[in-house]
């Protein structure tokens, strides 16, 4: 019974409205005054019902609820014959908690088509070698799948036979398909766009990268700040203390009308909700942008950044060397490029695999009384001419003119942070390279925006030598550059900046800088791989996109603001009631019971507006 | 000890959170430590010892607080 009434509540709620629309249109029309109480008496027994049971149950587990407050008050507005009032005011409560399911379901929907995206079925290969569909629970470590396409991948494992392309938007957030052939690594919740495979299951469930960031997400929109936990902590004692309130104004003024009033006015709504609901749109928004952030706490020191603090190799820099620059002097260039490829080819050095890269096809050439200088480079003879590939003390060893253009290039492209790479033909300059790791494409923009956001300092921490970071530092124009630096001087240089007062954010690689990522305000891990940087950091850049740093940024100042505007309306409101019930005598049980739905809806649409907030640019 | 994951039906009022958390450190043989409730989720987490409670007993305790249980597993 008690089931069957709560299960009705939509339905009680529209009946209740549509007797109270009856009674007073009888009233009005045809002066029925019989009809006009009748249909307001059953209205409220209506309406009272679902709330009284609600009421009951959590005071059977020691809960004083909103539900008991109103159950109160509209008992005493029956006793009282008002039945107007405990119509409207049940009425009411109950289209407010309606239309509060309804748009914190909207709130809620980022986080929810995230969680859709989880495989559901699979195909297992039975003892028999056929294939037939299952539960995905029912699918264990080394259990053979197969996958078809238009399918999801139902765990995380390697393929066995069979190829395809997969779309790991899901995952990555990059929706580029990514082909896969024996051997190769699948995700579960990544979608087959075409071709057949057998995986075999090597995490299932929960362990799964997507379920790891489905749970790390619904905890995260769970997890409750320092504020939050003591809005809850006062609302366990609030709403006990406005029935002892209403309770003794009774005992004083004897004035039941005054006393259920303050029941229906005290009621805390918006504030309890107000906070969560801008919390659950943030990190919704984040997560349908590749942002996954990790709880209120994040949003909030996040949103008050005073420094960030980028590793270069790999964050700011792409990570490994290629050719920025190239100058070429003279002719007989394309010769030149095949006696440079030529050598680079035997050689193991960390620049040759860039400038192989650089020239791409080349006409190679045997390579003879190859004579290699420790520090300088490598001299041979290749098709018949004596070629020299190495930096400026070689080219001197060998004699070879550097005139004034040559030597303005080579200072412009040594202060940029490049190694160089010249070669000689015969003694004369034909090619002069500049190898560098180079700043990774966007980069510069996206700490541009971050300084707009209101980031004070950008910091960029190296174990490369001063002058390397220098450049790099110059490039992108940052406001502090220091190099030679271990793991362990850049996590006491994260240090000192908190000890200072600051707020800080670390962004880095997992693995290498996990101390620093720990003991920054706001970790942020780059580390492609996706298990540490889930692990170890409060924001994880899904694909480690450094483009999404300045979206989670903003977004988090919004949520931020969006939260405080919240706590207005709420306490706002709270005060205009009170005032109004001690200062007017317009103030009454309804209009109370409308202005506390309203300011409950208030702030759900406030929050709301998060899960459309971009960045602008 | 194992830890049970109950999908209820979409929570709205915060009271929810306090009547389902009391409800299931009510029952005999769940950790009360670890109950936690995730409101935006809809989601109640707790470990229990399978050996002295079924999943099922916790969920109809929550049912009994009056909030439809959707889905429960154990892992």
């Amino acid at each position: 019974m008690q089931r069957y009434i709560l299960k009705s509540k939509n339905k009680i709620t529209l009946i209740s409205a549509i007797l109270i629309v009856t009674g007073f249109l009888s009233l009005w029309l045809f002066q029925q005054e019989a009809v006009f109480h009748s249909a307001l008496i059953i209205a409220s027994i209506l309406g009272a019902a679902p709330i009284a049971i609600q009421a009951y149950q959590a005071l059977r587990v020691k809960v004083v609820s909103i539900d008991l407050l109103v159950t109160i008050a509209v008992v005493g507005a029956f006793l009282i014959r008002n039945f107007e009032e405990s119509a409207i005011v049940t009425f009411l409560f109950l289209f407010g908690a309606y239309l509060e399911q309804r748009t914190l379901n909207k709130t809620r929907s980022a986080i929810k088509e995230l969680t859709e995206m989880a495989p559901e079925s699979a195909l297992k290969r039975t003892e028999e070698g056929e294939f037939v569909e299952v539960d995905v629970e029912e699918v264990d470590v080394g259990d053979i799948l197969l996958v078809k396409t238009g399918a999801k991948v139902p765990v995380d494992g390697t393929v066995l036979s069979g190829e395809g392309s997969i779309n790991e938007a899901a995952i990555t957030g990059e929706s580029l398909p990514v082909s896969k052939e024996q051997g190769s690594a699948v995700f579960a919740g990544t979608i087959l766009d075409n071709g057949t495979l057998q995986i075999v299951a090597d995490r299932v469930g929960e362990d799964t990268t997507f379920g790891r960031i489905i749970e790390l997400v619904e905890e995260a929109q769970d997890s409750k700040s320092e504020a939050e936990r003591f809005i809850d902590r006062f609302a366990k004692y609030y709403t006990p203390a406005v029935l002892v309130l209403a309770f003794l104004v009774w005992l004083f003024t004897r004035d039941i009308e005054l006393a259920i009033t303050i029941l229906v006015l005290g009621c805390p709504g918006a504030l309890v909700i107000g906070v969560p609901v801008s919390n659950v749109a943030g990190i919704g928004n984040g997560a349908r942008h590749g942002v996954l952030l990790k709880g209120s706490e994040v949003i909030s020191d996040f949103s008050r950044l005073d420094t960030m603090v980028f590793d270069k190799t790999g964050t700011l820099t792409m990570g490994n060397p290629s050719v920025a620059e190239v100058e070429y002097y003279g002719d007989g260039i394309d010769e030149a490029l095949g006696f440079l490829a030529s050598i680079e080819r035997e050689s193991d050095h960390p620049l040759a695999k860039a400038v192989l890269e650089e020239i791409g096809d080349a006409v190679f050439s045997p390579v003879l009384d190859t004579e290699v200088f420790k520090g300088e480079g490598i001299v041979a003879t290749v098709g018949g001419h004596r070629a020299a590939v190495g930096n400026v003390a070689l080219m001197e060893r060998e004699n070879v003119e550097l005139d004034a253009r040559v030597r303005a290039d080579i200072k412009r492209l040594e202060e940029s942070g490049n190694s160089l790479v010249l070669t000689s033909v015969d003694g004369e300059l034909k090619v002069l390279m500049g190898v560098r790791d180079q700043v990774r494409p966007g980069v510069k923009e996206d700490l541009q925006r971050l300084k707009q956001l209101g980031v004070k300092n950008l910091v960029v921490l190296s174990g490369d030598n001063q002058g390397t970071v220098d450049a790099v530092s110059r490039e992108l124009d940052l406001t502090e550059a220091h190099g030679n630096m271990l793991p362990e001087d850049k996590s006491k240089y994260v240090e000192k900046l908190i000890n200072a007062g600051q707020i800080v954010a670390f962004v880095g690689d997992g693995v290498n800088d996990s101390p620093s990522l720990a003991l920054a305000n706001i970790g942020i891990a780059m580390g492609g791989g996706t298990d540490v940087a889930i692990e170890t950091s409060d924001v994880v850049l899904m694909n480690s996109d450094f483009s999404r740093l300045p979206h989670a940024l903003g977004l988090t100042k919004a949520t931020a603001r969006n939260m405080r505007q919240n706590i207005l309306i709420a306490v706002g409101v709270v005060l205009l009631l009170l005032s109004a019930v001690l200062f007017s005598d317009w103030m009454n049980m309804s209009i109370g019971m409308l202005v506390h739905e309203g300011s409950i809806l208030a702030v759900i649409l406030n929050g709301m507006r998060l899960l459309r907030y971009k960045q602008r640019g | 000890m194992k830890t049970a994951t109950i999908q209820v039906e979409t929570l709205t009022c915060p009271s929810c959170v306090q009547k389902i958390e009391a409800a299931v450190k009510g029952v005999e043989g769940v950790d009360p430590d670890t109950v936690k409730v995730l409101f935006n989720s809809s989601k109640v987490k707790v470990d229990f010892d399978e050996e002295k409670v079924p999943v099922s007993q916790i969920a109809e305790a929550i049912t009994k607080v009056g909030y439809e249980v959707l889905k429960s597993s154990a892992r």
